[in-house]
């Protein structure tokens, strides 16, 4: 693949070279597995970092809420976790697209690596939202609307994943979850916003929101570190998960048994 | 040749009616265990009448999905039919159609005994009509990406249910919320009017869904 490249490099026209080649790159497992060995670990270690310094500052440094007191703070857990849960979701459709569009290998094992990752995200907001509604609401769970949607998310990313393990012939596996993924994606707006409306109707003004006051520079800048470091941690986690996908699909070809031997 | 396949579909049915009244028995079992589990109060019944009512239908719908292709898939009928007209999308919106009018159809009517039943007013009856009317046929078009997907597996009852019941709670939200707001004297409007749209969302999308779903199974 690469060699290709470099031989018809001068004859490719500039534009082309330029805007291009580097998505196509992304098409070749053995490039992306290349890739994705480099970039795993720095982007893990700067997630380590980051979180290390984020929850310093959330903990020690940002003033207590004036009406939560410090139980705020699981804050800087719990919404980046529900905001990955959600782009997760959206990067699983997208590359699931991509996979059907342009009949990617990789796309798809990006696709199928998300799944559990995001799965995991929704588990612990819903987990960090359930410990965080004690102290505040007086109740683990309430029918909330970011709660429910948040919860019938965590059904999408459990059926994507049981479809996948249902479906033995890999080929089929991976476009069926992706055609179930495409369908969630149209859904999930549909879902949130029914879910929020369903929610108004029936018990509105009784479910207590942190709105308040626009959030403090010492409690938002804690908490954009964080969620910098969560997406960071999720690239590492999927570029290792990638990976096993990749060998696991190639298994026969010469670049893996090349890798495997060094 | 969408007309052919439903006739084809209804005469099938017509031969072996046990698929059609399994469904609507399972519907009217479902729906005389609430009444045994909560309370036999016709207050309370009244109450919860239309989540009864809604969810019944929903796990009727899903009972009756789950041969919604898988027989033809099995015997090479669908591949005939792919093979004969060149496009999988008539065959799935074919499908839909027939499966709606065997499933869905009866339902409503039954819906009428049923709501006698629950001790549901008579003022709340148009409400009730309407939203099943609009929304059933969304559970079939929805339901049918979920078979498709799921066509190629020789156990695929609680997996069809995993990956659809999801997807239903639009319509169970405002299905539901559409009968009980005409119960406490609101108008009920809105909530058809969304669910007419969702219906039409689906109806525009869904039989795309189904079609590639069945295709990536054929192959």
């Amino acid at each position: 693949m690469t060699s290709q490249y470099t031989k018809s490099k001068d004859r490719l026209p500039r534009r082309t070279r330029n805007s291009w080649v580097w998505f196509h790159r992304f098409g070749s497992p053995s490039y992306f597995y290349r890739m994705a060995s480099r970039w795993g670990p720095r982007t893990g270690w700067c997630a380590f970092i980051l979180m290390i310094i984020g929850l310093y500052m959330g903990l020690f440094i940002a003033p207590p809420d004036y009406q939560m007191g410090d139980s705020y703070r699981i804050i800087y857990i719990h919404v980046p976790t529900a905001w990955m849960s959600l782009s997760v979701y959206v990067l699983m459709a997208i590359s699931a697209a991509i996979g059907l569009i342009w009949r990617m290998k990789v796309a798809f094992c990006v696709s199928r690596s998300c799944a559990p990752i995001g799965a995991a995200f929704t588990f612990c907001a819903l987990i960090t939202g359930s410990l965080w509604g004690k102290p505040t609401w007086g109740t683990y769970w309430i029918w909330d609307a970011r709660l429910t949607s948040e919860l019938v998310l965590f059904f999408l990313f459990m059926g994507y994943m049981a479809l996948d393990r249902a479906i033995l012939d890999r080929k089929t596996a991976s476009q069926a979850t992706a055609v179930l993924s495409l369908v969630g994606l149209v859904n999930i707006p549909i879902i949130h916003y029914s879910v929020e409306w369903w929610n108004t109707l029936h018990q509105g003004s009784t479910v207590i929101r942190m709105d308040g006051p626009s959030i403090d520079t010492r409690m938002l800048v804690p908490l954009l570190i964080t969620t910098v470091s969560m997406n960071l941690y999720f690239v590492s986690v999927l570029f290792y998960r990638v990976r096993c996908e990749l060998l696991d699909l190639e298994r026969r070809t010469q670049w893996v048994k090349e890798v495997i031997h060094d | 040749m969408l007309i052919t396949i439903i006739q084809r579909d209804l005469k099938c049915v017509s031969q072996n009616l046990s698929g059609t009244i399994q469904p609507l028995g399972f519907f009217i079992i479902i729906v005389s265990l609430f009444p045994l589990s909560v309370t036999p109060e016709s207050e309370i019944l009244q109450r919860i009448a239309p989540g009864v009512i809604w969810i019944s239908a929903l796990l009727a719908t899903l009972l009756a999905l789950d041969t919604l292709f898988k027989e033809d898939f099995n015997d090479g009928t669908i591949d005939q039919m792919f093979i004969a007209i060149d496009s999988l999308y008539v065959v799935a919106l074919a499908r839909i159609i027939s499966h709606w009018l065997i499933s869905g159809l009866p339902l409503i009517i039954m819906c009428l005994i049923i709501a006698m039943m629950l001790h549901v007013p008579v003022h709340t009856i148009d409400a009730l009509i309407v939203s099943l009317l609009l929304g059933t046929p969304t559970l079939s078009m929805v339901g049918s990406i979920g078979a498709a997907l799921t066509v190629g597996l020789r156990y695929s009852g609680v997996l069809l249910t995993m990956i659809t019941l999801p997807l239903y709670i639009p319509v169970l939200i405002f299905g539901t919320s559409c009968i009980s707001s005409d119960l406490i004297g609101l108008n009920w409007h809105g909530q058809a009017y969304l669910l007419g749209a969702i219906l039409v969302l689906s109806i525009t999308l869904a039989p795309f869904a189904t079609a590639a779903a069945l295709r990536i199974n054929l192959n």
